[in-house]
Formats: structure tokens, C-alpha cells, sequence
């Protein structure tokens, strides 16, 4: 293993600038003659807009300009990137999403009046002097209720609420496998509505040079060019060479970075009507009425058995919110990529879904670390509990009787993915081992002896990831190729730059995509530099969500790696006297085979760009090469978690004492990394579990809106981990590596409540399990015992 | 315009701010050091900490003017050039940040917390770092960084 290759635990080279403040975020950058923009935005959650008077507030001190709807007429709206089509080939209902709020607010938070001035404070207090007439309208909330509820709609597209309705799978297949069925489990589940909460609040610096007409976004975003396309192409029609979208540090994104917001557009628009630069940092109240929401589907379920305790097929309906408008990739997180993870770990032949998705007076839905998989885990992995419960079956045991054994792959789901490799088992065994499962029962008698509640809780998730085969996803409904890009650059001296399209906020791939070149290259990882988050340095790639930037972002690197080794030996061929085909790649040398003839990496380089003694005919000169990697499909990481909780009857306090996480990632670059993604996934898993949820009374009010309301994981909420991985190389990339970054999240979440369920002894218990709802559940149990 | 004057990472600076000026923006607007962030508006996150007078406070919600006179320090001053603090290499040893965005928060209470418990337990370091929420880490690092940091031996 080369020092810093792949393999090792790195130490992180993007650190030092964080650890000693002077990393450069996109609230750090400031222009000169800076002007500041605050959003007045809606106080409710649904009403017309009736006259707004800004006169007042124009006249206030600081004033530079303030824009409402009707300035923007000539601007496009919030496009949408994923178009789904229901059943009967209707497609989804698309209503404009206007970057000002024109004629009606659709949920609180709703932006309607933009105010720039010359400091934070004089836009405030001129914002406050800005008088709406809202004319209410009953709010939409509940997805259950809003098609039946009457009354206006939140769009007049669609006027009973429904965005789409959407089916998959062989309804009539599993119709006959629950006909004959010995056993049929049921469930209800909440997955509820969670707020991103990435550190970094949104923020975004529009430019504007007069003298080159052209734009410049700073953005706190996973994918500059994404952004670039989005707001280029369709909301301000400004042509991508016009247009330059840079994303620097970012602090945290999972998922609501990846989305256009309509604040990026405005500020980069209204740079250039008001001639100076625009600069919009989110508060973090802000922050919750305005970035992308995650997760909030309500499902019914069920699993059909037969008598050897064989799971025949299963069946969901759930509704999906969508909220107010469309959000970026809103769409495809309930549907494909919800649907089609819903086989799980699991060889059963027949799955139907119906997913109806709806508009509500709330703020719109998207993806959130994990993005429809860990709502499609939490189905299966809530079912499985519940059913091994039922049929009083081990919990592990019956997830161990129906997996897809490892001689099955590739296995082709009745869900249209295809697994390509994997071994459950293992990753199960090494999770059981880790956590002691079997002596349990011990542990479990202990603390009933001191009157505690001891339970504990498996998930064997599966997921799929390193999002994706550009033409399956544009079959599927998707408004672009899902490839990445990578320019390797050999400098004259030997050192190498690399632009890549992937975009690191929090991954580390500064440190990892450098072990990726040293070992191919043979040449320290020092030497090697990762440049991203730039439209005018990177190729046009897309970015990081869906735990793609390794599998998809690393085959780009590696496959302009492979184009400069080869060009390399042409070279090498050159200056040795050989023919191409004797020479041999390794450890950063040249060499011809059987001989001692060598040159070494850096001597090719410097001769590449100073050719004096090169083969000029059939060569070019330089060294530098581009490589698009499209996948050839997703990667499928799997594993197994255990959580095991002691409860408090008379407190209902639940006290994680151990959890476990034996993950398959395939090969891994940098496992020091990988830890700590699937550390920071637990966290955000057992969050949704225990602590977080965001809650809309029914007139539409977020009561959820800052961290005294909306609880956050913090230290003292959460145990240390134990995380092991096993490996089974993915077989159609060429690093063989899968994703890391969401199975925490997707994992994590069933094994609390299953081990919350099991201590308690009780069917379900909604999310999250909080220490009232523990200890009524804890109480209503003992109430009964004692009829 | 009220009249402050304070010392910052041993510096005296001085400035007229308008008297409802939050400690965080004077440190990053006035003086350009944006070490300091803000990840809420109601003194919950802990991104904002910095040290007055030597304690750890969170600069969104202390006004410029209660700092007047007073000796501050942030994260840009914790260490001499290029060095890194104790607990800032004990960060970077057990890969105990990721995005960053709270990190020099949580460093700089990290530095009060071993200052006050200079051998806190697990269950101590848990409690002392419950007033910063980090979104990236799940805190398990950050608590290895913690027993890196104070000599002790490693249990997260």
C-alpha cells in the first residue's frame, strides 16, 4: 500500500484551514460596494396577496431597491429536474414556482418582497415598514386530507391537490402471492417530516461586471454546475459562458444544498438591475422556512408469509408530501428512488407500490440524506420486526431465512434494480458478533432486575447509490445525465491538479481523491491537488448527493488517470528506444519489460511539455486529460445494524447502551473517513428516531422553527459507536468501491424503534420516540398487565 | 455610534458600532475574522463561541459593547502562526470535523471545558459539549479528540 494510497487513514488535508478559522464559506466573502438583501417573507401559510405599499419603506435610510413578483415577470420560474408520470401515463402536475410569491403565498416562508440596502439592518428595518394586505385562505396541511378537503387548492394545476399518483411493481403478482399467504403482517408508519439543518445556513453573492456582461454566483451548494445550468438556463436565460457559479467551502449540505433555490436566482438577477453586488445569508429561522424539508410520508404496509416463514411479497401505499411547490429533485425521492429499494436484503418475488404525492400549504419536500431509501428501509425493516414478532421468530434469524444468498448475484429484483454483488450474511454475522447478540437475554434480565426495560433492534438495510446510468434515469423521468467528470492535469514539474465536477462538503475529497492518484500514479499524495466547487475551473459535472462522488466522481479521475498513463507510455516508448506495447506502468515508473530501462513519472511529464527529444508526429504535446464517467449502474451498500436500549418505565427515558454498524462499501480509499461518515449517519438516523421532527399546527404554522423547538442530536444524546465493514468489491466500477455517506442514515433509524418496540414489547411506536411517548407506551403496558 | 474598544487575540482595536451590534458581527465584519460563525439565531448551536475575559461565550448573543474593554480571543488567535492548538491537533488526529462550519465553536469550548475539567470522563465530555450541535461528526470523534486532547485514553 503506497503511504497516503488508497487504503490508508489519511489525515485530512482540508483541517488545517477549518481548525484555524480561515476557511473561506460563503458568508466569508465579501465585494467591494456590497449591498445587503433581506426577504419579507410570508407570515402564513396560505392567502392571497392583496395591495403591497412599499412606499414607505423605499423612502427608508439605506434603500437601494426593493423587488417584488411584478418586477420578475420576464423571469422564468424554479424549475423542477425530474418528471414522474402516474399511473395511466398522466404526468405529474407542475405549477410555476415564482422566485417572488405572484398573486398568493403557498406556505410560510414563502418569500414576497426582496429589500437591498446598504447594510443587513437598514433592509431589515426598511422590510418591517413594507405593509401586505393577505387575504387568508384555509391551509392545506394534512397530505391524508388534502385531497378531500375542499376549498381553494394550493395550485389551480391541481385542484384536488395531487401532484401525481404514482404505481410500480406487479400488483397482480402480489395480489396472488397474499392469496395464498399463511401469514399476513400489518403496519402503519409516520416517517415524519425532518429538517436538514446542515451548520452553514443558505447563503448566496451575486456579481455582476458590467464591462464583460458577466455573472457570478457564490453559493453555498453541492453542485455548482447543476446550478449554473438550472438558473442559466431556465430562470434567467443567461448563456453558461456568461455565467460563473462557485461554491467554496460549504459548510454541510445532506441534500438540501443539491437543490435551485429561488434566492440564488434573485440575487444574481438583482445584481445586475441594481449594478453593485448582492450578498443574502440565511438566519437559521430563516433556514427552517426555507430550505428543502426532508422525509414526511405516512404508509400503510403489508407482508405476506407462508407457513415455513417465507416472505412472499409486499405491499405499501403511501402519501408523499411534495409541499407548497416543486423542489428540485422532489419527485423522484418517493418513486424510484423509494420503490425500488423496497426488496431490501430480501429474495421475495413480488412487490406493488402506490405512492400519491401532494401538494400542502408547507415548504416544499426533497431529498434529505438517504432520499426515499431510508423510507423504503423503514417500511421493510419495521415489517420484518413486526411480522418475526408475530410469527415469534428470532429477528435475525427470520431476516437471515429470506436473504438473497451471495450465489444469487447478480439479482435481479422484482423492483427493476439489479444488486450486483454483495454477501448479507457476513456483514449480519460480523454486526451479531460485534454487538454480543447472543448474550442478550442476559443483559435483558439484568435490567428487568433493576425494573429497566431492556429491548434490542436489527435492520439489515440495503441501499442504492452512486446515482447513476444516465440512460436509465432519463428513462425514468430525469431532466439530465447523471455522469461526472474529472480533468487531470500532470504539471510540467511533475505535480498534478485535478478539477473535478464532484463537490466535497464535509466528505474530505481533497485527502481521498489524492490517495486515489498517488496510488495510481506511484507519486505522493502531497503532490497532488483537488480543485472543485468552481464552474469556471471544473468540467461540467454534477455533483455530489446520493453517495456518488467515489463510485461515479473517482471512476472520472481514475479513467482520466488510465488516458495519462497511456499517453505516458507512448512517450516512454520514445525515449527508450521501445515499443509501446514492452512498456510497463508501476510504482511511478516506466520501464521496459525484462530490462532496467526506466523513466520515471515526473521525466515523462517535463518531457511531455518540453518535447524537445519526442515523438511530435503522432503525440501532442502536454499532459493533460478529461475522462466523463457515466455508471453502469447504481452500487449497492449493505449491512446490518444493531441498537440495543435500556428504558425507564417511570421516566420513559431511553438510554442507547450499545450500537453497532457492520457496513459493505465495497473497497475503501480512506477508512479513518468512512468511520466517521457512517458515524455522522447513526447520528442523523437515531435523530429522526428519538428527537427530531418538524411539526405544523393546522393553520400552517411551522412550531418547529429554531433549535428550541426542532431538538438536535447532541453529544449527550447519543452513545459511541462500534462500526465494522466487510467487503464485496462492486463489480462494475474501477475502484470497486460503493457509497458511504447515507447508510448510517438509511440503517440506523429501524433499529432504534425496533429495539425501542422490543424493549417495550409493543407493535409500533411513532417517530420520534420520545420519552413521553416511551413512557405512555411503557404505562399503557403495565395498565393492562394489571387488568 | 457608541465608542468601543476592546483587545482581540492579544490586538487592541477600537471602533464606532451602532449600539445593537452583536460580538460575532463585529469580530467578522469590523475585523475580517470569520473564524467565528453563525449557525443560529438563538444562542442553541455554539458555532459563535469565542472566549471574553477568558470564558467561553457565545458572541451572537453578546452585543459588541458588552465586550468593551474586555480581552476576547477566537479561533484565529488560539494558536501563534501557523502552529495548531493542542485540542485543534487532537481535531485533526481523531478526524473529529468535517464540514468545518462548527468546528471552531466547538474548539474553542473544548478549550474552556479542559481548562475547567482538565480530565473530564466520557459522560463529562458529552455533557461539555452539549451547548454546539455538529451536524457532520455524531460526535464520536469530537469525544475522542476531547480524551486526545487531555492525555486520557481513548474509549469513543
Amino acid at each position: 500500500m503506497a503511504q497516503d494510497g488508497i487504503g490508508a487513514s489519511t489525515k485530512r488535508r482540508e483541517d488545517y484551514r477549518f481548525l484555524k478559522g480561515i476557511g473561506k464559506y460563503t458568508d466569508d466573502i465579501n465585494q467591494p460596494n456590497q449591498t445587503y438583501c433581506y426577504f419579507l417573507r410570508s407570515p402564513v401559510a396560505h392567502a392571497k396577496i392583496g395591495k403591497v405599499d412599499l412606499s414607505v419603506a423605499k423612502s427608508a435610510p439605506g434603500v437601494v431597491a426593493i423587488f417584488t413578483a411584478a418586477d420578475l415577470e420576464a423571469v422564468g420560474g424554479v424549475p423542477c429536474g425530474w418528471l414522474i408520470t402516474g399511473k395511466n401515463a398522466q404526468p405529474m402536475k407542475e405549477p410555476k414556482h415564482p422566485i417572488l410569491a405572484a398573486g398568493k403565498v403557498r406556505h410560510v416562508g414563502d418569500p414576497v418582497v426582496a429589500v437591498i440596502a446598504e447594510s443587513l439592518n437598514a433592509a431589515k428595518n426598511a422590510a418591517d415598514l413594507v405593509s401586505i394586505d393577505y387575504q387568508e385562505l384555509p391551509a392545506i396541511i394534512d397530505m391524508r386530507t388534502a385531497q378531500t378537503k375542499g376549498g381553494e387548492p394550493v395550485h389551480t394545476e391541481a385542484t384536488d391537490n395531487m401532484c401525481f399518483d404514482w404505481e410500480f411493481g406487479d400488483k397482480a403478482a402480489t395480489d396472488a402471492a397474499f392469496a395464498k399467504a399463511a401469514h399476513v403482517t400489518k403496519i402503519d408508519l409516520v416517517n415524519q417530516r425532518l429538517v436538514a439543518n446542515a451548520m452553514e445556513p443558505r447563503a448566496a453573492v451575486g456579481v455582476y461586471e458590467i464591462g464583460t456582461d458577466e455573472h457570478t454566483l457564490f453559493t453555498t451548494s453541492q453542485n455548482p454546475h447543476v446550478i449554473r445550468l438550472l438558473m442559466g438556463a431556465f430562470v434567467l436565460s443567461i448563456p453558461e459562458h456568461k455565467l460563473r457559479v462557485v461554491a467554496p467551502d460549504v459548510g454541510g449540505g445532506f441534500g438540501s444544498k443539491i437543490f435551485h433555490y429561488a434566492e440564488e436566482a434573485f440575487v444574481t438577477w438583482a445584481a445586475k438591475k441594481v449594478g453593485r453586488p448582492i450578498k443574502w445569508t440565511a438566519e437559521r429561522s430563516e433556514s427552517f422556512v426555507s430550505d428543502a424539508h426532508g422525509r414526511d410520508h405516512v404508509t400503510h404496509a403489508e407482508l405476506a408469509i407462508d407457513a415455513n416463514g417465507k416472505m412472499l411479497a409486499l405491499r405499501c401505499d403511501t402519501f408523499a408530501n411534495m409541499g407548497a411547490y416543486l423542489s428540485t429533485f422532489a419527485p423522484v425521492v418517493p418513486t424510484w428512488l423509494h420503490g425500488t429499494l423496497l426488496a431490501g436484503q430480501y429474495a421475495y418475488p413480488a412487490i406493488y407500490v402506490n405512492v400519491k404525492a401532494m401538494f400542502t400549504n408547507t415548504v416544499p419536500v426533497d431529498a434529505y440524506r438517504g432520499a426515499g431509501r431510508p423510507e423504503a428501509t423503514y417500511i421493510i425493516e419495521r415489517i420484518v420486526s413486526k411480522a418475526a414478532r408475530e410469527l415469534k421468530l428470532d429477528q435475525a434469524e427470520f431476516r437471515r431465512m429470506n436473504f438473497i444468498r451471495k450465489d444469487q448475484f447478480p439479482y435481479q429484483t422484482p423492483v427493476a434494480l439489479v444488486y450486483d454483488v454483495g454477501d448479507y450474511e457476513a456483514s449480519m454475522q460480523a454486526a451479531l458478533k460485534l454487538g454480543d447478540y447472543a448474550g442478550f437475554p442476559a443483559r435483558k434480565a439484568a435490567s428487568a432486575a433493576k425494573g429497566m426495560m431492556r429491548g434490542i433492534g436489527v435492520c439489515s438495510y440495503i441501499e442504492a447509490c452512486g446515482i447513476a446510468p444516465s440512460s436509465l434515469v432519463g428513462a425514468l423521468g430525469a431532466r439530465a445525465g447523471l455522469y461526472e467528470a474529472a480533468t487531470v492535469r500532470v504539471n510540467p514539474t511533475g505535480s498534478v491538479s485535478v478539477m473535478t465536477g464532484s463537490h466535497s462538503h464535509g466528505q474530505g475529497h481533497e485527502t481521498t481523491f489524492a490517495q486515489v492518484v498517488a496510488s495510481k500514479l506511484g507519486i505522493p499524495a502531497e503532490n497532488v491537488n483537488i480543485i472543485h466547487g468552481d464552474t469556471d475551473k471544473i468540467p461540467f459535472g454534477m455533483g455530489t448527493y446520493g453517495s456518488r462522488s467515489l463510485a461515479v466522481g473517482g471512476s472520472a479521475i481514475v479513467g482520466a488517470l488510465n488516458k495519462i498513463i497511456d499517453k505516458g507510455k507512448k512517450i516512454a516508448a520514445h525515449l527508450l528506444e521501445a515499443s509501446e506495447g514492452d512498456i510497463e506502468f508501476k510504482d511511478g515508473a516506466y520501464t521496459v519489460k525484462g530490462t532496467d530501462k526506466k523513466k520515471t513519472f515526473g521525466e515523462i511529464a517535463l518531457t511531455a511539455y518540453v518535447p524537445h527529444k519526442y515523438p511530435i508526429d503522432t503525440v501532442e504535446p502536454g499532459l493533460e486529460e478529461t475522462s466523463f464517467y457515466d455508471p453502469k449502474n447504481f452500487t449497492y451498500p449493505a449491512g446490518t445494524y444493531i441498537c440495543e436500549v435500556e428504558i425507564d418505565p417511570r421516566t420513559g427515558t431511553t438510554v442507547i447502551t450499545s450500537f453497532v454498524a457492520a457496513d459493505d462499501f465495497g473497497n475503501i480509499i480512506n477508512p479513518m473517513i468512512v468511520e466517521g461518515q457512517v458515524h455522522g449517519g447513526l447520528v442523523q438516523g437515531i435523530g429522526q428516531a428519538m428527537l427530531e421532527g418538524a411539526i405544523y399546527n393546522d393553520k400552517g404554522q411551522l412550531v418547529t422553527g429554531s433549535y428550541m423547538d426542532y431538538c438536535m442530536p447532541r453529544a449527550d444524546d447519543v452513545p459511541s459507536f462500534k462500526v465494522v465493514t466487510t467487503v464485496t468489491p462492486c463489480t462494475h466500477n474501477p475502484l470497486g468501491v460503493k457509497g458511504c455517506g447515507e447508510a448510517g442514515a438509511i440503517g440506523s433509524t429501524p433499529a432504534v424503534i425496533n429495539a425501542i418496540c422490543d424493549a417495550l414489547d409493543i407493535d409500533n411506536i411513532e417517530m420520534p420516540a420520545t420519552p413521553e411517548r416511551v413512557w405512555r407506551a411503557a404505562h399503557a403496558k403495565t395498565m393492562k398487565a394489571a387488568e | 455610534m457608541p465608542k468601543i474598544a476592546m483587545t482581540v487575540n492579544g490586538k487592541q482595536v477600537s471602533a464606532d458600532v451602532p449600539a445593537n451590534t452583536l460580538l460575532v458581527e463585529f469580530l467578522r465584519k469590523d475585523l475580517m475574522l470569520t473564524g467565528t460563525h453563525v449557525g443560529c439565531d438563538t444562542s442553541q448551536c455554539g458555532a459563535c463561541v469565542v472566549h471574553v475575559n477568558g470564558h467561553a461565550i457565545k458572541s451572537c448573543t453578546t452585543l459588541a459593547v458588552q465586550a468593551n474593554g474586555a480581552s476576547v480571543m477566537t479561533i484565529e488567535g488560539l494558536a501563534p502562526g501557523a502552529d495548531l492548538h493542542t485540542v485543534q491537533a487532537a481535531f485533526k488526529e481523531a478526524h473529529a470535523l468535517q464540514c468545518g462550519y462548527c468546528t471552531p465553536g466547538m474548539v474553542m469550548a473544548v478549550v474552556d471545558m479542559l481548562k475547567n475539567n482538565p480530565k473530564p470522563t466520557e459522560t463529562q465530555i458529552r455533557h461539555g459539549l452539549s451547548g454546539n450541535i455538529c451536524r457532520c461528526t455524531g460526535y464520536h470523534n469530537i469525544v475522542k479528540a476531547v480524551q486526545i486532547a487531555s492525555g486520557q485514553a481513548v474509549t469513543a
